[in-house]
């Protein structure tokens, strides 16, 4: 269960106008602004809910994931997982949850993939049974068979990104975050991760929250959609309400693009 | 297979990585011994000009040039791992942070185990064909049992010394956005004043009395002098207590950056 109450997080970014005489005087002092990311976020998920969270590029999703997983602390309010404040119980609490960054990657880059799964079972101390019972189960969900002796760089990224959601189940996490986990996948990709993911979701309960800009994603997996923009939250209500208050609307893009609209984002 | 301890795993896939570029291991074995024994003719020279001012024995230093070129990838400062730079400047380093365990016991064990993996790939050919040459060429015995087991305890010492530095300039990435310009300047000063291209004996008598007393002097210099009995007695006791020393400053000091630029990071975003 999550439950996050008023949190608020602002970053600072250094500002300045383009030219030398500009670039010399930042010299000397450099402005700085405060550009809020989050403002006064409050949301619930329950246990076995996959949550889309969805908004336009910027709107504090990443962030969102980050104060999540511990690794930011909020500027200010409260953030429950589990019964744990994430950025205050660090280990404890990554020790139960899973995270997937779709524009990063947590494979070793020169060596077959099981020699990074091996290394992840040793840090999540995984013992040695149900390593091999959560390996074999998701070596066969995810076809990795072929895949686990190929060094990571010679892997496509359909490939890579079976792996890598294999490799942040390994220690049976109850919580998911996926974060753009289908960026940049061919539709058979696509296709077999979602499939994997409701099957994962419905056998085993785990909680999923989902950062996307695919609707078909959305569409395809969420029970929820909760949406923010500008760092706060916006709507919070089942993919068919969300649907269904956009009517005329063509494809799922349009529909996204409406929704972002009405809510000036 | 069995669990390992999370720092120990590593060392587990360090060897693999390395035995993976097998072309390196070979090559880096046939430089060093070419290197080592260039430096052999260049000393034996100096010797037989000028055997009264030599300060060190000549087979301490034979032994002495044999061991750093054995374990060059245990001892060097310059011994980076590139991607840990890019893992930081690219906000990768957000992923590390997923893991069950501290940022900088991680990256300590992941250092140490390339080095140790480095070494152990590389040791055996130069340690056995030093030991099989001729007298003025040839690696030497150890001074005694003794020695050698001081030697061996200095020579991890040093390994933990040598990876504390290394972390401090990795995670000095979190404030400056590039090493190199730390790297350029490091690099270089520590290998002249760690004793790593010229035995410290080998310098004016202020400095390597100052040097003594620093961490480059709890670095190479330490286990490679023990062995041959060049540092002995009270000397090595000090040596081995200032090693403990250093080590415990610097670890101490590369947590601190790690620390507080793991703070800035979180307070900026990553």
């Amino acid at each position: 269960m999550i439950q996050v109450e008023h949190l608020t997080k602002s970053y600072r970014v250094s500002r300045r106008s383009g030219g030398l005489i500009k670039a010399v005087a930042a010299l000397g002092k450099r402005d700085t602004e405060r550009v809020v990311a989050l403002d006064d976020l409050s949301f619930t998920v329950s246990d076995g809910e996959i949550v889309g969270y969805i908004g336009p590029n910027g709107a504090g999703k990443s962030t969102t994931i980050k104060i999540l997983s511990g690794i930011l602390t909020p500027d200010s309010g409260e953030c429950l997982v589990d019964g744990r404040v994430p950025w205050r119980e660090r280990k404890r609490h990554v020790a139960r949850i899973g995270v997937v960054f779709g524009q990063r990657s947590q494979l070793w880059w020169d060596v077959p993939v099981i020699d990074s799964f091996d290394l992840l079972k040793d840090i999540y101390r995984v013992d040695a049974s149900r390593y091999k019972k959560n390996l074999d189960e998701l070596t066969g969900l995810l076809d990795l068979e072929t895949l686990l002796r190929t060094p990571a760089r010679q892997l496509s990224l359909g490939q890579r990104m079976r792996c890598e959601v294999a490799a942040a189940l390994l220690h049976d996490p109850d919580l998911l975050f996926l974060d753009e986990p289908t960026i940049g996948l061919d539709a058979v990709s696509k296709l077999a991760l979602r499939k994997f993911i409701l099957e994962r979701n419905r056998a085993r309960g785990t909680t999923v929250l989902l950062t996307t800009h695919d609707m078909q994603d959305i569409e395809a997996l969420a029970t929820r959609v909760l949406l923010i923009g500008r760092g706060k939250l916006l709507l919070d209500g089942s993919f068919e309400d969300v649907r269904a208050s956009l009517p005329g609307t063509g494809s799922l893009d349009e529909m996204a693009a409406a929704l972002y609209r009405r809510y000036g984002v | 297979m069995g669990r390992f301890h999370p720092h120990l795993s590593f060392f587990r896939m360090q060897l693999i990585k390395g035995l993976q570029y097998r072309t390196a291991a070979w090559a880096g074995i046939f430089t060093q011994f070419f290197w080592g024994f260039m430096q052999i003719q260049l000393y034996r020279a100096l010797y037989a000009a000028h055997q009264s001012t030599f300060p060190m024995a000549l087979s301490g230093l034979v032994s002495y040039i044999w061991l750093r070129q054995a374990f060059l990838a245990l001892l060097n400062t310059w011994s980076y791992e590139y991607e840990l730079f890019d893992m930081i400047l690219s906000g990768n380093v957000a992923l590390e942070l997923c893991r069950p365990v501290g940022l900088y016991g991680m990256w300590f064990a992941r250092n140490a185990a390339l080095r140790v993996s480095r070494a152990a790939l590389r040791c055996g050919p130069i340690l056995i064909i030093s030991a099989l040459l001729p007298a003025p060429w040839g690696l030497n015995p150890p001074a005694s049992w003794g020695a050698f087991a001081a030697f061996l305890l200095s020579l991890i010492l040093t390994l933990g010394v040598t990876c504390a530095m290394t972390l401090i300039v990795y995670f000095s990435c979190f404030y400056t956005l590039s090493s190199q310009g730390l790297r350029t300047v490091l690099d270089p000063v520590t290998e002249f004043l760690n004793g790593a291209i010229v035995p410290l004996p080998f310098m004016p008598a202020w400095l390597s009395s100052v040097l003594r007393y620093t961490p480059f002097g709890a670095m190479v210099n330490a286990p490679l002098r023990i062995y041959s009995g060049d540092i002995r007695g009270m000397e090595l006791t000090e040596t081995l207590l200032l090693q403990v020393f250093w080590l415990a400053a610097l670890t101490g000091l590369g947590w601190l950056i790690q620390h507080r630029g793991l703070k800035r990071l979180c307070l900026q975003g990553g």
